[in-house]
């Protein structure tokens, strides 16, 4: 509005309107513009950090243990070097959510073929007070493959859940007796011990599949 | 990056948000009467095998009440374990969590609960011996309305994970 050039009322006007339109609309459309990006900008460095948690996870998963198998040789991390490995916390009174796991993890191995022998499956009992080497023995016998079933001392459960930061406690039920929560994840372990990716139990049979397929390739 | 892109992921975004706010859909329990009558039907009732040493097993079935009148599964008895308890499993944040549900499972008036690996399932503590695939097992469940049922669970392989044996998904 500060032009020098002399305009009529009626040019003054027609020139006029269109341009608080256009600012208004400009002005507008920044606004959304900042929105979309400030949410764009939200969402991108939600996923940089999620990233960087998740290795940052990933690094800091596996380490050394020791545990009993089912014939009473011990176990440790350094004997699974060499090999990738699928380790999954559980416990042999566990009715559902374990059993179901580990026959997930043999239908899969099997599905796979030849590969599916390229890495082992792995078992620790959170329930030391109750699983003997051989009840996970037993146990594990049950799946039809070879599964490495371990278990030992409170201590040296409790240490390789912390080497893997699987959670685990117990809880008292009725009539004495007790049951345990768990992390119920398999952890997908390269051939040198490192985290690769974690199967969730509400996950696709499909996308569990192609975890493995990686985790051997 | 084109303006339009931003656009989008913005509506993107709202889209998103606006449809996390939608609260999940609730079933809604009929008004009951002081007459309402529970009528239970009890189908595919099975179990999995167990080790010899594993002293717990699952049951899962599927409980429909055909009657006007909500009903609680609070229990049951069975000659192959000491305690029969009704359970749900959380899995919030991956860890998995059995809890006893105390007061029992609601059976609403014309519902129907699923029992299966994963959520609502019946307990077998203290099993006086390991359950046998393709042997069947017998388990009377107690109801606060309908009293008594009695079912026979059909023992399947351990990597079962439905009433015939079938398949996740």
């Amino acid at each position: 509005m500060t032009d020098n050039i002399p305009q009529t009322d009626a040019e003054h006007v027609a020139a006029s309107r269109p341009k608080k339109l256009r600012l208004v609309r400009l002005f507008l459309w920044s606004a959304v513009a900042l929105l979309g990006g400030g949410l764009l900008f939200m969402m991108v460095s939600e996923k940089d950090r999620e990233t960087v948690e998740q290795d940052n996870y990933a690094g800091s998963v596996g380490g050394p243990f020791a545990l009993t198998a089912p014939d009473g040789s011990i176990v440790t991390d350094q004997t699974l070097k060499g090999k990738p490995f699928a380790i999954f916390f559980g416990f042999t009174r566990c009715p559902d959510v374990c059993p179901t796991t580990l026959s997930r993890l043999t239908k899969l191995r099997k599905e796979m073929g030849e590969d599916g022998n390229k890495f082992e499956i792995v078992f620790v009992s959170v329930d030391p007070e109750y699983d003997s080497p051989e009840d996970v023995g037993r146990y594990i016998a049950l799946f039809g493959t070879p599964i490495i079933g371990l278990t030992g001392s409170s201590k040296e459960i409790a240490d390789t859940a912390k080497a893997y930061h699987a959670f685990y406690e117990k809880v008292p039920v009725e009539g004495g007796d007790y049951t345990i929560d768990h992390s119920a994840g398999v952890y997908l372990m390269d051939a040198e011990g490192n985290l690769q990716s974690i199967i969730d139990y509400h996950e696709k049979l499909e996308t569990s599949l192609a975890k493995l397929k990686r985790l051997v390739g | 990056m084109p303006v339009r892109s931003i656009f989008a992921a913005a509506a993107l975004t709202g889209v998103v948000l606006l449809s996390a706010c939608d609260p999940a859909p609730e079933a809604e329990a009929p008004a009951e009467s002081e007459t309402a009558s529970s009528q239970i039907n009890i189908s595919n009732a099975w179990s999995r095998e167990t080790a010899e040493g594993q002293d717990a097993g699952g049951a899962f079935m599927t409980i429909a009440n055909t009657g006007d009148g909500a009903d609680r599964l609070l229990g049951g008895t069975t000659p192959v374990a000491q305690e029969v308890q009704v359970h749900t499993v959380d899995m919030t944040g991956g860890v998995m969590r059995m809890r006893q549900l105390k007061d029992g499972l609601e059976i609403p008036a014309g519902g129907t609960v699923m029992l299966a690996p994963g959520n609502f399932h019946i307990m077998l503590m203290q099993l006086k011996h390991p359950l046998e695939q393709e042997t069947t097992v017998p388990i009377t469940l107690q109801f606060e309305k309908a009293g008594d049922v009695a079912v026979e669970l059909v023992v399947q392989p351990v990597g079962s994970e439905g009433p015939m044996g079938n398949d996740h998904d």
